[in-house]
């Protein structure tokens, strides 16, 4: 490996490295985000209670059954083939001639769905049954718990596995490169069409892609503790009452002093 | 004097277990029932069948005059009416101690933000936990937790109040507590209908004490009866099994 190299192909080629890595963290947020509002759209319709009787009972579980369906189909088969499947499907079958920037979103995103849906599935069924009953106890309706108990606590727990997610996704955006969508791998790959310097180009973006990964885990991590809050409580005094006279006195000079 | 709920022959099945058969009681406006009995002889699910967490298999719940296994009968807003303090507390884990006793509120009744935090701060006063409005659950000890639920569920103005063995889980330090909260709102009037293993409470602050075993109410009446004069026999061994281990 050559230093050269890598510095004369960066100083070359960074606006291409650039927009390429621009692409993938694009595809890979937005598919994250997309996939885990399906996935928990998904995973709060499959854990509603079903009803002992009525028409109710039946359409929820023909959705039911489609929606597992989903679920299988897409944690079953490889990513780089859906992509070919659906983007070169729809134009044939659909005559949808989709851009392959959006069809990369839309892959990514039903991918990431699959999967979050079994993990939003989990998170709800690991909630204590408690918090439900609590909720019912109080009135709510199976909605109202979801929405101001259950998922809150939900959405904190998978937190970490959403940043996996979010991680594999920066990751496996590169077999899109099949469908000709111009994120990191696809512009490495162009430039090494140009400088055939196929060692130090690659290096440089697997050096991206990892700079990339690292700092959306940190970012993670910051974002759980910001939610779970100070390890303490304050105690919540009157502090009329508590203010001692020295207290007062400080108080009253600051305030002199600052005018 | 006035029937609040009335319950006639309420039986529940899970699977082939019976284990409620033809229950028959009645809770009237203002009084104070405890519930004791052995454990598995129903308790639980009896409390847990007045405010349908559980299903009745079969029989009536009147409340106020309505049988409300009606199919018809609008069952949150019943849910409201009732109070309910569980023996795992189970205080909602992503609020503080401030928003569980306000989203109830909020969300079920409606209230504005202003008026929930007031009613909150209320009742929070009352259990003596005013100071904590901050904290989450997780930071809170049992008896601390315990005395959140109760406010939790005061909050709502419920017209009953059901607790199920509110100090079971706790340690024996933190039972006095608890117990000492109850003993106020029992004598603020409130209809309260609690299971309990504290025979000693249960004896102070009953106006009527209700006996289950085996899925049916074996006996019931004064404390002074129960306690002092049963009539049944399994009353009487219950009675003496329980006092042995408080020694
Ligand atoms: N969801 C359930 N499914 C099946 N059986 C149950 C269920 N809930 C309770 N039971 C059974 O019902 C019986 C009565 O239980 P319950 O909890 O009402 O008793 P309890 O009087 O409250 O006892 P304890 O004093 O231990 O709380 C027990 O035999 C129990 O195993
Ligand atoms: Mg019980």
């Amino acid at each position: 490996m050559e230093l050269s190299v890598i510095v004369k192909t960066i100083l070359k080629y960074w606006p291409m490295f650039l927009r390429g890595a621009g692409t993938t963290l694009f595809i890979s947020i937005i598919g994250t985000l997309i996939g885990s509002i399906i996935g928990l759209l998904i995973g709060v319709i499959r854990t509603i209670p079903v009803p002992e009787k009525g028409i109710k009972k039946y359409i929820l579980k023909v959705i039911n059954a489609i929606l597992s369906a989903y679920v299988e189909v897409f944690r079953g088969t490889p990513m780089i083939v859906q992509a070919m499947v659906i983007y070169y499907g729809s134009k044939q079958a659909f005559d949808i001639d989709m851009t392959p920037l959006f069809a990369g979103i839309f892959i990514v995103s039903i991918n990431t769905g699959a999967y979050m849906a079994e993990i939003v599935r989990g998170g709800i069924v690991s909630i204590d049954k408690g918090q439900f009953e609590a909720s019912y106890a109080i009135g709510m309706s199976h909605l109202q718990a979801m929405l101001n108990v259950i998922l809150p606590q939900v959405i904190r727990n998978i937190l970490p596995a959403t940043g996996n997610e979010f991680v594999i996704n920066i990751k496996d955006t590169s077999v899109l490169n099949v469908i000709a969508v111009t994120e990191l791998f696809f512009q490495t790959k162009s430039i090494t069409g140009i400088n055939f310097k196929y060692f130090e180009t690659f290096f440089i973006a697997s050096v991206i892609y990892f700079v990339m990964t690292f700092t959306v885990t940190r970012i993670l991590r910051f974002i759980e503790r910001k939610i779970d809050g100070p390890e303490n409580y304050i105690l919540y005094a009157n502090q009329m009452q508590v203010e001692t006279p020295e207290d007062a006195l400080r108080r009253e000079r600051k305030r002199i002093g600052n005018y | 004097m006035e029937k609040i709920i009335d319950i006639q022959h309420l039986s529940k099945t899970f699977g082939t277990n019976e284990v409620l058969k033809d229950i028959n009681f009645s809770v009237n406006k203002g009084e104070v029932v405890c519930i004791i009995g052995s454990s598995g002889s129903g308790k639980s699910t009896l409390l847990r069948c007045i405010n349908l967490l559980e299903k009745p298999s079969g029989g009536r719940i009147i409340y106020k005059g309505k049988n409300i296994l009606d199919d018809m009968h609008d069952v949150r807003a019943y849910r409201t009416k009732l109070g309910m303090v569980f023996q795992q507390f189970n205080l909602f884990n992503n609020h503080d101690v401030l928003g569980n006793c306000m989203v109830g509120q909020i969300k079920v009744l409606r209230r504005s933000k202003e008026e929930a935090k007031e009613v909150a701060m209320k009742y929070l006063k009352v259990v003596g936990m005013e100071q904590f409005i901050n904290a989450k659950p997780r930071q809170l000890s049992g008896g601390q937790k315990q005395r959140v639920a109760i406010a939790r569920a005061l909050s709502m103005n419920p017209e009953v109040m059901l607790f199920d063995e509110p100090t079971s889980a706790l340690d024996p330090e933190m039972v006095g507590e608890v117990l000492k909260v109850m003993r106020e709102l029992t004598e603020s009037g409130l209809t309260m209908l609690i299971v309990t293993h504290e025979m000693g409470f249960a004896r102070e602050v009953s106006d009527r004490v209700v006996f289950m075993d085996k899925g049916v109410i074996a006996e019931e009446g004064s404390p002074e009866q129960i306690f002092n004069n049963p009539t049944q026999e399994r009353t009487r061994e219950f009675l003496k099994r329980t006092l042995q281990q408080n020694q």
